[in-house]
């Protein structure tokens, strides 16, 4: 995507530089050489950020990355509601992640959806010594008797499972075949790759081989308009706050990836005519696979805030003919009065607040338009499992001298937060409670704080408001105690 | 227009909006290929049927809606709890980021801890080099006091020798000789997160205690267990202790790390058991465990060193704390001080109070084996009536002590209990043998939902409502917080029963 113009500022490139040094020299000298690579202040005109990136985490330095697992449970199939997704291995992993990621869907939990559920195989002693394919086998046929509405089964290794040489591949195909369903092994083992990004691709790779061309989906006609949404986890319904739009410029989105998404819009997505990726990070190998193999172009939206809406609209009507492009247009203003009656209550609170941002693989950049709308200003940006093309796409959306770190650690992040002293952090649950103890407002940008949609024209009124809530609240100004008013401020940049 | 700018929905109402609902409908006869809604309806109800209970029950591999949790969760808890202390995860970093999300959500508070990071190749060779770095980055990095080792099941089923790990982190100068890295296997296929405490607690205290001569004292260990309410109950423990002017050290103490003030300034450590309480450990008198479960280890571990151990499970309420205070009367010489006798009495004057909202009640409980022994045992005083009562870490001894206690009182004769089994057998017993509430956390509210019987959020994890932690469940004031919690739950819900105008509102008592 191209840059788009909002708001001019300059960050301070000599400040950001000398925090970079700051936190290196608390390194021993072999971790701070390999820390500096992921440190960096961005400069104009670069091709990209300046960080090396998707690098094994440093031992012991409180990396806030997860594992493959969680990136192919937790993100990219979980969602799938009519199937039931197996945490297979010890209890712990599909524990820690029972409906944490606010994948919002519309079922009968536990008749038809099984979302918000959490089937493990429980791993205990003898399924470590003696294998847990019989364990899965039997498995299978019990959630067939007990969940018969279920439209298939996934198998989401656990550490374990790589470990002892089970073979889930084929315990799959066998009961698969039995129950006449698609079971598909999924080996997302938690030690595999180095961050949740690994489980991503692994993800894609089994709905490739698993799922698509393996039956004939039940008839479909298609139409000159039908889209996919890829890439979007309908995360307090974002889904659906930018499917609505899409339905109103005329398009049919045949499939949602995969938040609320159902088996059917799996198989059927390669009828599409262009698909829409969101989340670029998560899923582009099964769209490249997708173009490859069917034809179907693909293209990413961003649809974080009035700006970066608009410039979605109108470049995924260029796809179609005139009736699309028309109706692009017919979205855009529609919405014109709510968004700028929103960006007129807001800025005038948010204008000029300096924002922190530290995400996954796609929000930090995605995300800054929207703060910008608001008059709002990004200094640091970085993600967890980000690649070498998320850092170049940023380049789009930074300004010049904008923090940027790759992977951070509890440490630095603790002390670029406590130098910048930003006026809003946006990050997880895990720097949360650390940040806000410092005085600092905080926003989660994973769960939405438990708030949503954050997607389309309706998404952006709560963002803005929830952005005003986090920085406004009176109780910041109750932090220091009166009788201890005459003591130096903390130190500020 | 679903939005607007001067009433912005979020979620909650937005959804509802007819522009969406038309949506959703769209979705689902268009390209969903939905079952029938009469086929829905018709498994739905077959789910709530006997027959549905029996299949349910006869399950042997499959788990769902569990309510326990891993052990290296137990851990990183349990480390959580010493002065100083950083909790290293030996294995794939992505269990530690778990644990610390976990531990987030519950307490709304930081949780620290970190990873040895392991990855593929470690999976081959080993994650010595893992350890080696981990341990000088954190110790350089987080300057702890102690850095205690756990580990993931990757790291236990490669067979990663801790000891052997250690020892040599230290030949290499990782950290200090003479620097404290207590360990812990914590396998998370062996039992669940109260075994994890309980490993962990052991190797701390192993660590301290091992080859230091015992000279018996006068002072008492007390070890709380993992528990969700330690923020609250351990404050009371301390005050009841300090009312009778028992001097204890309480042996795992996170009651500050999670409930940490906002003063402008974020600290990674903050109080828990200092390391010289810890060694000074050896020399007490006895070591009273506060949970069963979450100790027999480390109770073990005492008594071969010399001392006196005592057990109980989750002491709250009337008759459970009398026995705690006596016991630890009987200990240290010190009576029971007039002042908790007269919370003693207070309490059973609420109790007398409240009656009649509570007789005869029925309950479902469910959480850890101790809380379930507890809270059980209040309820039985309060002449509420438990019905299932269910532990996923519950184990066939659990369940025979459990079932002796429910035998003893009169209360007692409908209870059921259910070892191993998980929230989706639960659903089965509400939906074929319903009670008036149920106590439990937050995992609860799904069986709120499909089963309609409410649900009282008092055990870990408590996701969905904020701070009650804070305040204690453990003790006479445990019991009237709980008791207070039951009846607001009983009363609310009377009030919903009756607060249709002309309808159903003869008995929308002012007074209750």
């Amino acid at each position: 995507m191209t840059a788009i113009k909002t708001i001019d500022y300059r960050n301070d490139r000599e400040f950001h530089e000398k925090l970079i040094e700051e936190v290196l020299e608390s390194y021993p000298e072999k971790t701070a050489k390999k820390r500096a690579k992921h440190l960096s202040v961005t400069q104009d005109g670069a091709s990209d950020c300046g960080v090396k990136s998707n690098i094994k985490s440093i031992p012991g330095v409180m990396s806030i990355r997860g594992c493959a697992y969680a990136g192919s449970k937790g993100v990219v199939w979980g969602p799938v509601k009519d199937m039931v997704h197996i945490s297979h291995g010890p209890v712990g992993c599909g524990q820690y992640s029972w409906s944490q990621r606010r994948n919002y869907y519309v079922g009968t939990t536990g008749v038809d959806s099984f979302g918000t559920m959490q089937f493990t195989s429980d791993f205990q002693e003898r399924d470590i010594v003696f294998g847990g394919d019989k364990k899965l086998k039997k498995m299978i046929d019990e959630i067939e008797e007990l969940f018969p509405l279920n439209k298939g089964i996934s198998v989401m290794s656990e550490c374990p499972v790589g470990l002892i040489g089970d073979d889930i591949e084929a315990v799959a195909k066998e009961r698969g075949a039995a129950i006449g369903k698609p079971v598909v092994p999924v080996r997302c083992e938690g030690f595999r790759g180095v961050s949740q990004s690994l489980g991503h691709h692994i993800a894609n790779d089994a709905v490739r081989d698993f799922i698509f061309d393996k039956r004939e989906p039940e008839a479909f006609e298609s139409t000159p308009y039908d889209v996919v949404i890829i890439g979007d986890y309908n995360i307090g319904g974002d889904g659906w706050s930018s499917r609505r739009l899409l339905e109103e410029m005329g398009l049919r989105v045949i499939a949602q990836w995969t938040g609320d998404s159902t088996l059917s819009e799996l198989e059927r997505a390669p009828k599409a005519k262009l698909n829409l990726i969101h989340c670029y990070r998560s899923m582009n190998y099964i769209s490249r696979h997708m173009e490859e193999k069917y034809g179907v172009p693909w293209l990413e939206f961003n649809f974080f805030g009035p700006s970066r809406i608009a410039m979605s609209l109108r470049m995924i009507a260029e796809h179609f003919d005139d009736k699309i492009k028309e109706g692009a247009e017919r979205v855009i203003e529609k919405y014109k009065a709510m968004s700028d009656q929103v960006i007129e209550t807001f800025r005038p609170r948010l204008a000029g607040k300096k924002v922190m941002l530290y995400v996954g693989g796609l929000r930090p950049r995605h995300m800054i338009n929207a703060y910008e709308d608001l008059g709002m200003e990004i200094v640091g940006a970085g993600y967890e499992f980000a690649h070498r093309d998320d850092y170049q796409r940023t380049m789009d959306y930074v300004k010049d001298g904008t923090l940027i770190y790759d992977d951070i650690t509890a440490y630095e992040m603790e002390h670029f937060i406590q130098r910048i002293r930003p006026d809003l952090v946006g990050s997880g649950i895990k720097e949360k409670y650390s940040t806000q103890k410092m005085g600092v407002p905080f926003r989660q940008l994973h769960s939405w704080d438990y708030s949503g949609p954050y997607h389309g024209y309706d998404g952006f009124a709560v963002f803005a408001r929830d952005m005003d809530m986090a920085i406004n609240n009176p109780a910041w100004s109750l932090f220091k105690a009166p009788w201890k008013a005459a003591e130096p401020a903390p130190a500020s940049a | 227009m679903p939005q607007s700018a001067d009433q912005i929905k979020d979620h909650v109402s937005l959804f509802k909006e007819p522009e969406y609902q038309e949506m959703f409908a769209r979705k689902r006869e268009q390209f969903e290929c939905p079952h029938p809604p009469e086929r829905v309806a018709e498994v739905e109800e077959w789910m709530k049927s006997w027959d549905y209970r029996e299949k349910n029950l006869s399950r042997e591999a499959l788990t769902v809606n569990p309510a326990k949790a891993c052990q290296p969760l137990g851990a990183v808890f349990c480390a959580a709890g010493f002065e100083g202390m950083l909790s290293f995860i030996h294995g794939s970093q992505g269990c530690t980021a778990y644990f610390r999300s976990h531990l987030s959500r519950h307490f709304k508070e930081p949780s620290s801890a970190v990873s040895s990071n392991m990855t593929e190749d470690a999976a081959v060779f080993g994650g010595l080099n893992n350890m080696l770095d981990g341990l000088q980055n954190a110790h350089k990095l987080y300057k702890p006091k102690a850095i205690a080792v756990g580990t993931t099941c990757m790291a236990e089923v490669i067979g990663d020798d801790l000891q052997a790990f250690i020892a040599k982190a230290k030949q290499q100068g990782s950290v200090p000789e003479d620097f404290d890295v207590p360990y812990a296997h914590t396998p998370s296929f062996i039992g669940s997160h109260v075994t994890g405490y309980d490993n962990m607690l052991e190797g701390i205290l192993k660590h301290y205690w091992e080859g230091a001569a015992r000279e018996p004292g006068e002072t008492l260990n007390i070890v709380p267990g993992f528990d969700g309410f330690c923020v609250g109950n351990i404050r009371e423990l301390k005050r009841m202790l300090g009312l009778m002017g028992v001097e204890a050290t309480i042996m795992c103490d996170p009651s500050d790390v999670y409930d940490m003030p906002s003063d402008g300034t974020f600290t990674m450590y903050s109080g828990g058991t200092p390391i010289e309480a810890v060694k000074g450990g050896i020399n007490a008198k006895a070591t009273i465990s506060l949970q069963e479960y979450c100790s027999k280890k480390s109770l073990t571990l005492a008594e071969s060193s010399g001392q006196e151990v005592a057990a109980f499970n989750y002491p709250l309420g009337v008759a459970a704390t009398d026995e705690f205070l006596m016991k630890v009367s009987a200990l240290t010489g010190k009576p029971v001080p007039a002042q908790l006798e007269l919370e003693r009495g207070r309490l059973i004057d609420a109790m007398t109070d409240s009656m009649a909202y509570v007789h005869g009640k029925t309950f479902t409980v469910f959480g850890d084996p101790d809380f379930c022994i507890g809270v059980t045992r209040f309820l039985l005083e309060l002449g509420a009536e438990p019905v299932h009562i269910l532990s996923s870490n519950g184990s066939k001894a659990w369940a025979k002590k459990m079932k002796a206690i429910v035998a003893a009182s009169p209360y007692g004769k409908r209870a059921q209990v259910w070892p191993g089994n998980d929230l989706w057998h639960l659903r089965s017993f509400l939906h074929t043998e319903p009670t008036d509430l149920m106590i439990g956390s937050s995992y609860g509210k799904y069986l709120e939902r499909d089963c309609g019987v409410p649900l009282i959020r008092l055990s870990f994890p408590i996701f969905d409502r904020h701070h009650h932690h804070r305040f204690p469940i453990f003790g006479y004031q445990g019991g009237l917080q709980m008791l207070v919690r039951i009846l607001d739950k009983v009363f609310d819900g009377l009030d919903a029963q009756t607060n249709i105008a002309g309808e159903n509102d003869m008995s929308f008592d002012l007074t209750r």
